[in-house]
């Protein structure tokens, strides 16, 4: 066993971003590959090209469930087999849905990279469901739902946000479902569902960690490689927004809310949407304004006028049809939010008018570039923007370049960025508060 | 390159472990690894790091822990530490709270304090490039910071802000009513970041009086992982921390068992989920059973998708989306500590399913399969903790606190592989069967309490 610390704990090597590799099976399953030889550890994950936006109306939460199902076993591996093999390797394993990709992971010892594929092209089309093993998964997904949203104020309005950003695009249901709709799901939807978007066509495998592309292609094609294609895939072309005229504002009340708070949205291009240099420029617009203890937010609400608890910016890009641009900020006791949001809206309003300065953006790129070096220690992470970014329609040299254009961005291009897309009538308020009294109430 | 906000995950067996931070955390699943590929660092002032030279990337991790953590604040002022160590990274020297802020993010240095029951912790990440001044913002930090008046009132606001919002989530609720009862009036039945009666009466001469007591050389644990050397980390060592003096001044702490057990205290929130909160005594570290004890929790309710809670709890019923329970050891106490959420009407159902598995592995202990499996899991599963500069850092300060030997790593699978299962059951009994404390908070159904609220 000690002769694979060698790798972690060994001699000097080269400092360089790691050789990617991307290649396609004969059956359209997708493989990228993220070399990392420090530890003797592979991430192994499989992303399929469907989420809760790809459901049908009336059956949010359908993506989710099925996730959750997919545990239940298949005719080769039936039961628990699958995770009770992962915990007999001491390997680690989960799954994510998002609107727009569902993804199922394992972090296990490398030598074990070739069994975990073999499990996972298993049930890309092998899933076995009875009502027995549904039924209780259900009661699992509705405490889920409970522990998320349900008991928890801000995670309510930020659903009530999301529908009320989304005029017509499904991004507007929560991914975890509505949950008068999550509990009518059952086997049936599930398997229906599962048919029509699991196959191999439709899934990225990407592997991190002490492997090369060499033997993680071998081991595909004997694994990912014999699964045969059982459906084609339409186009993901779901309904998109149409002109949005008007800003809204969402408040919603709970007598639990201790800390009043407020959250804008905006609707942008997401990083596969947006024209070059765009999303990169939202990136930095972020940065500037709203990200750590030094941002323009922070100088003005909490610094300067002393009026903020906390604020920040934020720019969501990877998905496939929309980005979304927040900016957010918690009152100090005897601040109202309209206060707060007259702060946001003035600092806001000078970026839009002025730009920024070439401090800013110099010190904004330093630290986006940074990240991306900071990234490389951590192979899960690396796995996960390339699988996010490929299940979202972006391509593998768009990712290796994200450093690059990050650094080509101006100062011009950022304000137009600000111009173009803090547009409150593309955007909603959210505002979450004790109680609906006048004062607090922004209707 | 973030990803869309909207996530949801099969599952969070974890929960229990990041909701209550429990320090045992860092060391759930305990890694091996080559002993001699870690090297001890003494500088000439005496200042000792762990050190993993690993120049594949351009940058280099810090971990370190100072022992006095929460434990060490003044009587009716809980909450110095935490905010003590919110503050240290606010301007130290001649650098305001916007100078030294602007000198990290220039350099995209990452530098976070904070506060334990039992430490002070601080963790940086610098790239190689950025080295010489990182080192310096942390010496800064460490032995000039500021505590100005403006910066010690944001973050008390923000502190309070905090509090306030914890005196209606349910989960926190829970968690300060597990610690408050089982050790009412000793220092770890405090919380960490204090009250909305204490926070108020910190004033800045208590946190300059804090951090004075605490940051010491002899109390300092240190682990730096990534692109430095033994030589240039050295020098490095007594830059930074050679100022500081040689010992701390903390006041004793007596050692505690948990009191309450048998107890079921519940508090009313108007929430659909009840989140629970259950636990006891655990074993100590250094005791010979310690190993035996680890792996009998692990069966019980430890990280995998394996663990009896879950299987029975979760998979066959579908009562709860996250149980777990993990053991905790502390400088002066030792516990078992768990968690779940369910709805209001399956609340009694639940609460008496867990204490039913809990004694049935308390009285037959597991079985042979289940020590085996539990075995390979915990012999396999090390190496996943070591495969970022950061988690390695963490562990290796972990070990340090552990009072454990850079061999450990190598020493670890001989201790595992010595648990018998006559151990196992000997241990399971002792661990599991001196009653449980439990916390319920929501608007739950079929629990009764055993003290008024």
């Amino acid at each position: 066993m000690l002769a694979l610390f060698g790798a972690l704990f060994g001699a000097a090597q080269a400092s360089a971003a790691p050789e990617i590799s991307h290649f396609t099976l004969t059956n359209g399953l997708e493989v990228v590959v993220v070399p990392d030889h420090r530890a003797p550890v592979v991430t192994h994950m499989i992303w399929y090209k469907v989420g809760a936006a790809d459901e049908t109306l009336g059956k949010s939460g359908l993506a989710h469930f099925l996730e959750h199902l997919m545990f239940k076993g298949t005719e080769k591996n039936p039961g628990a087999a699958f995770s009770r093999d992962v915990a007999d390797i001491g390997g680690q394993e989960n799954a994510f849905t998002t609107s727009d990709y569902t993804a199922f992971f394992q972090r296990v010892p490398r030598e074990h990279l070739k069994a975990m594929m073999a499990l996972e092209a298993d049930r890309i089309t092998g899933l076995v469901l009875t009502d027995e093993v549904v039924k209780p998964e259900l009661n699992v997904v509705l405490e889920e739902q409970n522990m998320r949203v349900a008991n928890n104020p801000g995670a309510r309005l930020g659903e009530q946000m999301d529908a009320a950003l989304y005029l017509n695009h499904p991004y507007g249901r929560p991914v975890i479902g509505w949950r008068h709709e999550i509990e009518k799901l059952d086997r049936d939807q599930a398997l229906a569902f599962y048919r029509r978007f699991y196959t191999p066509n439709n899934a990225i495998v990407v592997v991190a960690g002490d492997v090369t592309a060499e033997e993680v292609k071998a081991d595909a094609e004997e694994t990912y490689g014999k699964v045969p294609v059982r459906t084609q895939i339409a186009a993901r072309e779901r309904p998109m927004e149409p002109v949005q005229e008007a800003p809204r504002t969402v408040t919603l009340a709970d007598s639990r809310v201790e800390q009043p708070s407020m959250t804008r949205n905006y609707l942008v291009p997401s990083e596969t949407t947006a024209k070059p240099g765009e999303s990169e420029a939202l990136e930095v617009l972020a940065h500037v304004l709203g990200a750590g203890q030094d941002c323009r937010l922070y100088r003005a609400l909490v610094d300067g006028k002393a009026i903020a608890l906390s604020t920040g910016a934020y720019y969501s890009g990877t998905a496939l049809d929309y980005g979304k641009f927040g900016v957010y900020g918690t009152p100090k006791q005897g601040v109202s939010l309209h206060q707060i949001e007259e702060g946001v809206d003035a600092v806001l309003g000078e970026v839009v008018q002025h730009g920024i300065t070439p401090d800013e953006l110099d010190r904004a790129k330093s630290r986006l570039v940074a990240d991306a070096v900071y990234a490389e220690d951590n192979q899960a992470t690396l796995a996960r923007w390339y699988g996010a970014a490929l299940a979202t329609g972006q391509t593998v040299d768009k990712v290796r370049g994200w450093p690059d254009r990050i650094h080509a961005v101006t100062a011009e291009a950022v304000q137009q960025a600000a111009r173009t897309w803090l547009d409150r009538r593309q955007s909603v308020t959210g505002y979450l508060v004790k109680s609906l009294q006048p004062e607090e109430s922004h209707s | 390159m973030s990803m869309i906000a909207s996530v949801s995950f099969r599952s969070a067996i974890r929960r229990a472990a990041i909701a209550l931070a429990l320090p045992g955390a860092l060391l759930a699943i305990t890694p091996s690894a080559d002993a001699t590929t870690i090297e001890r660092v003494v500088s000439d002032s005496g200042v000792e790091a762990w050190l993993v030279h690993e120049p594949a990337l351009p940058l280099i991790a810090v971990d370190f822990a100072f022992k006095g953590g929460a434990v060490q604040d003044p009587a009716g002022k809980s909450g110095t530490a935490y905010l003590a160590a919110s503050l240290l990274d606010d301007g130290a020297g001649d650098l305001d709270f916007r100078a030294y802020h602007d000198r990290l993010e220039r350099k995209a240095i990452e530098l976070s304090f904070s506060a334990d029951r039992d430490t002070l912790r601080g963790a940086m990440r610098t790239l190689t490039e950025n080295r010489d001044e990182a080192f310096d913002l942390l010496r800064m930090a460490l032995t000039s910071a500021r505590f100005d008046a403006a910066n010690v009132e944001l973050n008390r606001a923000q502190i309070l802000s905090q509090l306030r919002r914890q005196t209606t989530s349910p989960g926190d609720i829970a968690n300060r009513r597990w610690w408050e009862t089982a050790f009412q009036g000793h220092p770890y039945g405090r919380a960490v970041n204090g009250s909305l009666e204490t926070v108020p009466n910190i004033s800045i001469d208590d946190l300059k009086a804090y951090t004075h007591r605490v940051l010491a050389r002899s109390n300092l644990k240190l682990a730096v992982v990534g692109d430095i050397d033994a030589a240039t980390l050295k020098q490095l060592l007594d830059h930074v921390f050679g100022a500081l003096p040689r010992d701390p001044e903390l006041t004793p702490v007596e050692n505690v068992v948990p009191q309450g057990l048998g107890k079921r205290v519940m508090v009313n929130l108007d929430v659909p989920q009840a989140v629970v909160d259950f636990g006891g005594p655990g074993i100590p570290r250094k005791d010979p059973d310690f190993m035996a004890a680890y792996i009998v929790n692990h069966i019980l309710g430890g990280g995998s998708a394996d663990s009896r809670l879950y299987h029975e709890v979760r998979e066959k019923r579908g009562l709860v989306y996250s149980v777990a329970d993990s053991l905790v050891w502390l400088d002066h106490t030792a516990l078992f500590l768990g968690g779940t959420a369910t709805r209001a009407e399956r609340t009694g159902e639940t609460v008496d399913l867990i204490e039913k598995e809990i004694h049935r592995l308390a009285e037959g202990g597991p079985t042979d399969a289940e020590l085996t499996e539990a075995k390979n899991y915990l012999n396999s599963s090390f190496v996943l903790n070591l495969d970022t500069s950061t988690k390695i850092a963490s562990m290796l300060v972990q070990l340090q606190l552990d009072n454990l030997g850079t061999d450990y790593f190598s020493k670890r699978p001989a201790m595992i592989g010595a648990v018998t299962l006559d151990d196992a059951k000997r241990v399971a009994k002792r661990l599991l069967d001196n009653g449980m404390l439990v916390t319920v908070v929501g608007k739950p159904t079929g629990v009764a309490s055993t003290t008024a609220n």
